[in-house]
């Protein structure tokens, strides 16, 4: 049976039992706690916190003033931070200014904010031409900017993690941070997209 | 060192290609090996810098057919037989084959939510002195090292503006390589496309590194 089972696994799998086998074994890990990491980051760490970010960012005036003095700490007050999230900064994107955020070196990402970065974000196409050429990064995923407009790309090369605040959508006067907040997409707070149009959204 | 993961600047990769609804792991094999760096290093036998230089010395043309996870187990292995917690015999095994070694604390379960919201702060009280103000001129090192780096070999021996002084952290040039913390005030520096990619740069560009003080000079 049990000989039956690894027939089946890959050489990647089979090494990955291994090592969790004498981890687990010499007393290292708990592969409980293996369980508890996935399931954080399956389950409730992702860009839905940050959407709620960006959101009451666009609603409250005074939020938004917090958030460029102190955005750590702002961000604390929402009930996120921490691994991957102890220093943030947001920078906003406006008609005139666009910013894009990437890691050329790894991977670096506001964990807190949108959980585990997308495959895209780690791959050698996006780190090796975001620096130098976000306009054609932009067009592989469908975004087109006005040639007046700016580009601030943040190379996230230390601890420092970058949430960007995409524009409003026009259309949602009124509408409150819950609202808003199915507005703001994943994307919109790399700087890869923008957030999305009313008519884009159906809600519940 | 100057590997292949200092992309920057690197053509030829194709594409951005994004995927619909994307999981947040594509394999239970990437679940476990996400799960096992982040609970080998509650140990506290390696530090973040040492997990980044163990990955970034995977051979380039390996690191470069290699899936991300997949250099998350490679830098994992490595650091674990570096740090003397398995040895080959045993990852070849799979058995435990030497006494363990000891380690600082074991990451339980119930542990978790608080680790993760709490984190690992990389600032420290600075030692010296700041050395730039916001809008300084400064010019980056041209320096390459053998070992680790976060300086990126497209924004060395640039002429850029600081653009934000921040608190001094953790010296991952040294950190990586178990050589002590050793902080230092962390800026952000601002360079023109054209600094970093001559005259055909996108005139609307400009790019930020974040860069511990000892990569720059007065400009």
């Amino acid at each position: 049976m049990n000989d039956l089972a690894h027939s089946e696994l890959s050489d990647v799998e089979l090494r990955v039992r291994a090592l969790e086998s004498i981890l687990a074994e010499k007393g290292y890990i708990d592969p409980a706690t293996v369980d508890a990491l996935v399931e954080a980051y399956e389950t409730r760490i992702g860009p839905r916190n940050g959407a709620k970010v960006v959101a009451r960012a666009w609603a409250d005036d005074d939020y938004a003033q917090w958030l460029r003095a102190d955005a750590t700490a702002a961000i604390t007050s929402l009930g996120f931070g921490g691994r991957q999230g102890e220093h943030t900064l947001v920078v906003e994107n406006t008609q005139d200014e666009h910013n894009l955020v990437v890691c050329t070196l790894c991977s670096c990402y506001p964990w807190p904010l949108l959980g585990l970065p997308p495959v895209w974000y780690k791959s050698a196409p996006y780190r090796s031409r975001a620096v130098m050429d976000p306009r054609s990064v932009l067009t592989d995923f469908g975004v087109s900017l006005p040639e007046s407009t700016r580009i601030r790309v943040w190379d996230s090369t230390a601890e420092l993690r970058y949430l960007v605040i995409p524009m409003r959508p026009a259309g949602t006067d009124g509408w409150s941070a819950e609202q808003l907040a199915d507005l703001v997409t994943r994307d919109s707070m790399i700087g890869t997209g923008f957030a999305l149009r009313p008519d884009q959204v159906v809600r519940q | 060192m100057n590997g292949v993961h200092d992309m920057g600047g690197m053509m030829n990769f194709g594409p951005v290609e994004e995927e619909a609804d994307e999981p947040a792991f594509h394999a239970d094999w990437e679940r476990r090996v996400f799960g096992l760096t982040l609970a080998a290093s509650a140990t506290g036998a390696f530090n973040i810098d040492m997990g980044r230089r163990a990955r970034e010395s995977i051979p380039p043309a390996e690191y470069l057919s290699s899936t991300y996870y997949e250099i998350w187990l490679a830098g994992l292995e490595k650091l674990l037989l570096e740090t003397g917690l398995v040895s080959d015999d045993e990852l070849a095994s799979g058995t435990a084959r030497m006494p363990a070694a000891p380690i600082k604390r074991v990451l339980k379960p119930q542990m978790v939510p608080s680790m993760l919201a709490v984190g690992s702060d990389s600032e420290r009280p600075a030692e010296t002195p700041v050395r730039f103000a916001a809008g300084d001129r400064v010019v980056t090192r041209n320096m390459h090292p053998m070992g680790h780096t976060r300086l990126p070999r497209y924004a060395r021996g640039k002429r850029g503006v600081i653009e934000q002084v921040h608190g001094a952290h953790i010296f991952p040039d040294l950190n990586a390589h178990g050589l002590g913390e050793a902080p230092q005030r962390l800026y952000t520096v601002r360079f023109t496309g054209a600094e970093l990619w001559g005259e055909d740069a996108d005139p609307t560009l400009t790019t930020s590194i974040d860069a511990w003080e000892s990569y720059l000079e007065p400009g």
